[in-house]
């Protein structure tokens, strides 16, 4: 399979965001994301991935810079978001929280059951539509917000952690669910992770930020072809690709923090 | 999901066995103590009467009061009506305006900062105090009741809706947001399910004190002639000193609350039991 990345999607342009307490979450942020791309933001805690995301998103809006979205206007259900959590409405039924998005654009119950119950078979959730959120496991609660992430076929996908709290086992799973849905939707992802193989497995290309302030240090290209599954995750390619995304993140933490005025504090 | 084969059952061990055998007590025991308490402590009320020889417009015999309940019926119940009545309407009223102001007050910072004030002046001001004014300004026997019952029960239903419809997940929130909600979609298909559990919790007090209220407004309001509630059937007694209509009249309070209090709480179990914590552990 040709290696994705296509046309800019989206440009950003010295994006920064102080808050109001004066912490600076995000520098000069520069970054293009390309049609197609599975890009993940790697970093450490406090690192401004997760505020980069709600920038993207339009949930924040930058202090300084520009996001310049390329091709046609973007609407609201261009972009799809997964959170941190499942963040499912307890009350709902697995259907009802894949309808939300739809539901509140006006789509009825009867027009969208056949998109929701062919998303529900691609995340392996046919048969549990009726049950509520308590009676899923962590995973199965995960596939549903992906599920909803996806159910107004956007353009941009934004995931913020959305398996960082699960086993291993399970998350290994997801990751290939999640490379398969990609593949075959052909979706762009924005993926924010503090997990160093799961951006390897999953990303074309890896952003690795650092903190102090949340700034780009430097992106990592993952050249491996697609389709990549558990030989992948067994191979010697993907263990270099681990060992040189691993080298990056260390000189990113070990990065000086830089003070307002650009100079070098040292601090840690 | 794993479904255990229920027609073989496994041989348990010594611990199971003891668990299985305490639950089984328990469960029995919360039904069967409480009922004995009762009948041994109205036994003891009856031999206590007949031993101390007290007549019975002091205290009178636990079968004395069942006769009052019997023979007095068709008065009792027709104040337990009016009563009840009074209860209903005032927690309907309570529900109206609580959850009304809640959802006006979600809808602005600013109309709550400006009014939540004034609602916990209402609220901790004694009923009983406020009762002279409102029998100064408000001529009808029934609304005077009304207003003053809800008083008492429309605050919980206000303070613990608000505290749900601003508790509702950030994230959830940011979803609504994302997808361009509007303020009504917000609220109907976000806020108000997520204040439920609260909401619920509030009218489960709120049903207890509009009894309360109502019968604390009779009290009040005194005169047995303007009104015929409970209330008002337990002040003439007590003067007439017609106590076993006095405990009949209250025994019947006592029971409509323990009622309002049962109804509330099945209510609310059944609207929550499928997805809310609270509801849960009662299903294990």
């Amino acid at each position: 399979m040709k290696p994705p990345g296509g046309a800019p999607l989206l440009i950003m342009r010295a994006v920064g965001k102080t808050f109001s307490n004066g912490v600076t979450a995000l520098d000069r942020v520069d970054l293009t994301l390309r049609e197609g791309d599975f890009l993940s933001l790697l970093g450490p805690s406090g690192c401004g991935k997760s505020t980069a995301l709600r920038i993207i998103a339009g949930l924040s809006s930058p202090t300084t810079g520009v996001l310049d979205w390329r091709g046609p206007p973007l609407a609201q259900t261009d972009i799809g978001f997964v959170f941190q959590e499942p963040t499912l409405m307890p009350w709902a039924s697995v259907f009802d929280n894949v309808w939300l998005p739809l539901r509140l654009k006006g789509v009825s119950r009867r027009e969208a059951t056949p998109a929701i119950s062919a998303l529900l078979e691609r995340v392996h959730l046919t048969g549990f539509e009726n049950a509520v959120p308590r009676e899923l496991s962590g995973g199965m609660k995960m596939r549903v917000s992906i599920a909803r992430g996806l159910v107004t076929k956007p353009r941009v996908l934004l995931m913020d952690e959305p398996f960082a709290a699960l086993d291993e086992i399970t998350r290994f799973k997801l990751n290939n669910d999640l490379l398969e849905l990609w593949q075959d939707e052909r979706f762009t992802v924005v993926f924010v992770t503090h997990s160093v193989f799961e951006s390897v497995f999953l990303s074309n290309r890896i952003v690795v930020m650092a903190a102090r302030p949340g700034r780009v240090f430097e992106e990592v290209e993952v050249d491996a072809p697609y389709p990549r599954d558990e030989v992948f995750r067994t191979s010697a390619d993907y263990a270099a690709l681990c060992r040189k995304t691993s080298d990056v993140l260390s000189r990113a933490m070990d990065a000086p923090a830089l003070t307002k005025a650009g100079a070098f504090d040292g601090v840690h | 999901m794993a479904s255990i084969d229920q027609s073989a059952p496994v041989p348990l061990d010594a611990e199971e066995m003891r668990r299985l055998r305490t639950a089984r007590i328990e469960r029995v025991g919360k039904w069967v103590l409480p009922l004995a308490i009762m009948c041994l402590a109205i036994f003891l009320w009856d031999r206590i009467v007949v031993w101390n020889e007290i007549p019975h417009y002091i205290l009178p015999r636990p079968i004395d009061v069942l006769g009052a309940l019997i023979d007095d019926r068709a008065l009792l119940f027709s104040s337990l009506l009016t009563t009840l009545r009074i209860t209903g309407l005032s927690l309907l009223l309570a529900v109206v305006g609580g959850v009304g102001l809640s959802v006006l007050f979600a809808q602005s910072k600013w109309v709550e900062m400006s009014f939540f004030p004034f609602a916990i002046v209402l609220q901790v001001t004694p009923i009983v105090a406020i009762f002279p004014l409102i029998n100064i300004y408000v001529d009808n026997q029934t609304a005077k009741l009304l207003l003053c019952a809800w008083i008492v029960a429309f605050f919980p239903i206000l303070s613990n809706t608000t505290l749900g419809l601003n508790s509702v997940d950030r994230n959830l929130r940011d979803l609504f947001k994302l997808n361009g909600a509007t303020r009504w979609q917000e609220l109907w298909h976000l806020r108000l399910p997520a204040a439920m559990p609260y909401f619920l919790g509030g009218l489960k007090i709120a049903g207890g004190l509009a009894l309360i209220g109502a019968v604390v407004a009779e009290f009040v309001a005194g005169s047995a002639g303007q009104s015929s509630g409970l209330a008002s059937r337990i002040i003439e007694s007590g003067y007439r000193l017609r106590t076993a209509r006095l405990f009949a009249a209250l025994i019947l309070i006592s029971l409509t609350g323990i009622v309002i209090f049962m109804t509330l709480t099945w209510i609310s179990h059944m609207m929550l039991r499928r997805w809310h914590e609270s509801a849960l552990k009662q299903e294990r």
